[in-house]
């Protein structure tokens, strides 16, 4: 078992590395990043839990909060191993594959070299886990791309990418649940509602769902 | 009602910003000077968390449909109120129908406005701050425009009859186009060389136009070079305002209240907390000057922070002989970390 590194982030937040590298991840950490997260949100000294790829940031006051004895005790959390059993709901988003939701689907294909439809078939293929929400409000970091369809970035990002797309970028794929700049290659467009802020919570996943794609209509 | 006349360059709704919402993606956002923002809540009898309007640069005419008391706090724009010259730092009343002109700001870059009551916009999130990157909160999740008609709160019995007063502001730079804050080195810090180090420290690094509510993209006289360990960029991890990122071009990028939740870049230091309200008032084309300190010092800087606050806080309770509520500061580290 790998050890918790912990790191000051100013004087108010702490970043706890839980991997055994710094650019790699494994579901088997970040399930005990989740955990982590889960005790840590209920410290009362906690203001806030961030989880990242592999590791957790806690933001506290720092006039309040011995920062060596929360080590201390993030370092002992971490030795608890989570509880046996899944967290996470099942969640499935249909996506409208291809078309004019798609723009980059073509682009994909010929990457991967294989037809658009393999590319979507392989897509909504597998179980996808929700590792953790950053880059915009109810921005899903999803793990468990298959590699045959990993694209590299546009090289020049669009200006506007529309709210629900679906995108590749390098070995990931997430949904954009804002209009906003984006230089993922657009497969496809999702009618779920990723982010409203008038819900509680505001995001349609959570750290530890399961999402499948499936395929509500495919436009070649 | 305010009638907003003349918006300026980027007028918006903010109070202390969203807690807990970091794990959604959501951005803290809040006033930029969240000190200016509290002092000028005080000033008109708010709680700490009502919201103000955060004008940049100045430049901004409004008009008051019905009576109220005002305070403006921040960068200094020599305003008047139908001609007649008003404070910074300062709270008046308005009667029905009279305007406030605000000029181009002299020193500083964000002037808070609050009013008895505070703006009267629903919360969203925890929060009335708007959120201009995701399109929410505030008033109808975007930036004043000419014409926009702003709701305020009712004044408070405790905010009639209530004399023009003004308060010490809080310690400013005497060279408006050079700042000086204090940094904490970050989690990669050691990814860099000592010679970059030493650059970091001693250089000056100028605010660029292509800056906002998100971050200040600074820029140099030598870009900073990690060390060649690395190939790959770093997982991605939970950012705060005040980060100081260094993409791949070299030149720092310090994130600001309305910055991501989580980011890739290596982290070479932090601003302090009791600095954040200085970077929120450098200018556009200023200079940043960075100081290494220890977390004891931020703390220290913290609680002297606290203390101005209270200073204040005492003056205006003295001042009003207990017509504004008693002083309920918890910590200035609520106004954001």
């Amino acid at each position: 078992m790998t050890t918790l590194k912990i790191l000051p982030l100013g004087e108010s937040a702490l970043v706890c590395e839980g991997g055994a590298s710094a650019t790699s991840a494994t579901l088997a950490t970040q399930r005990r990043v989740w955990h982590l997260a889960a005790l840590a949100r209920n410290w009362p000294d906690v203001r806030e839990v961030v989880p990242g790829m592999n590791n957790l940031t806690l933001l506290f006051d720092p006039l309040a909060t011995d920062i060596e004895m929360l080590a201390e005790r993030l370092r002992d959390a971490w030795q608890t191993p989570p509880a046996a059993g899944e967290v996470g709901r099942d969640i499935e988003i249909p996506v409208h594959y291809g078309g004019e939701h798609g723009p980059d689907l073509a682009e994909v294909a010929r990457h991967a070299r294989l037809q658009p439809k393999t590319v979507v078939q392989r897509h909504a293929a597998p179980e996808y886990i929700v590792y953790f929400l950053g880059f915009q409000p109810g921005f899903a970091y999803l793990g468990g791309l298959d590699e045959s369809i990993a694209t590299p970035r546009r090289a020049e990002p669009r200006l506007a990418v529309p709210a629900g797309s679906v995108g590749i970028g390098g070995k990931q794929t997430g949904i954009y649940p804002l209009d906003s700049p984006g230089g993922w290659q657009i497969i496809g467009h999702a009618a779920s509602v990723l982010f409203d802020p008038a819900a509680s919570p505001p995001a349609l996943l959570a750290p530890g769902d399961r999402v499948r794609f499936t395929i509500a209509s495919l436009d070649l | 009602m305010i009638d907003i006349q003349r918006a300026g360059l980027l007028t918006t709704v903010q109070d202390l910003g969203r807690t807990r919402q970091r794990e959604f993606g959501v951005a803290s956002g809040g006033a930029l000077d969240p000190l200016a923002c509290v002092v000028a809540n005080r000033l008109v009898g708010n709680d700490l968390s009502a919201a103000t309007l955060e004008i940049t640069m100045g430049s901004c005419v409004l008009r008051f449909t019905s009576a109220t008391l005002v305070s403006l706090t921040g960068a200094d724009c020599h305003a008047d109120l139908d001609g007649k010259a008003v404070w910074s730092w300062w709270r008046f009343p308005v009667a029905r129908g009279q305007t406030l002109t605000l000029r181009p700001a002299r020193f500083g870059m964000r002037t808070y406005l609050a009013v008895a009551g505070g703006i009267d916009v629903p919360e969203t999130l925890g929060s009335r701050s708007t959120d201009l990157t995701a399109g929410f909160g505030g008033f109808e999740g975007r930036a004043l425009h000419d014409g926009d008609r702003i709701p305020i709160g009712h004044p408070g019995s405790a905010a009639r009859n209530v004399q023009p007063l003004g308060v010490r502001p809080p310690l400013w730079l005497s060279d408006p186009l050079a700042h000086r804050v204090r940094v904490l080195p970050g989690p990669e810090y050691d990814d860099f060389t000592a010679a970059t180090h030493k650059r970091f420290w001693e250089d000056p690094w100028q605010v660029t136009p292509n800056s906002n509510r998100m971050g200040y993209r600074l820029s140099g006289p030598e870009p900073l070079a990690r060390k060649k360990n690395r190939l790959h960029d770093l997982l991605s991890h939970g950012v705060v305002p005040g980060v100081i990122q260094i993409p791949p071009s070299g030149q720092p990028i310090i994130l600001l209240a309305d910055a991501q939740t989580t980011g890739g870049y290596p982290k070479i230091g932090t601003v302090i907390t009791a600095d954040l309200w200085r970077l929120g008032q450098a200018r556009l084309g200023s200079t940043l000057y960075f100081s290494e300190c220890t977390a004891a010092e931020a703390r220290e800087a913290l609680r002297e922070q606290l203390r101005y606050l209270e200073q204040v806080e005492r003056a205006l309770a003295w001042h009003d002989r207990g017509i504004l509520r008693a002083p309920k500061l918890t910590a200035i580290s609520r106004l954001r970390a």
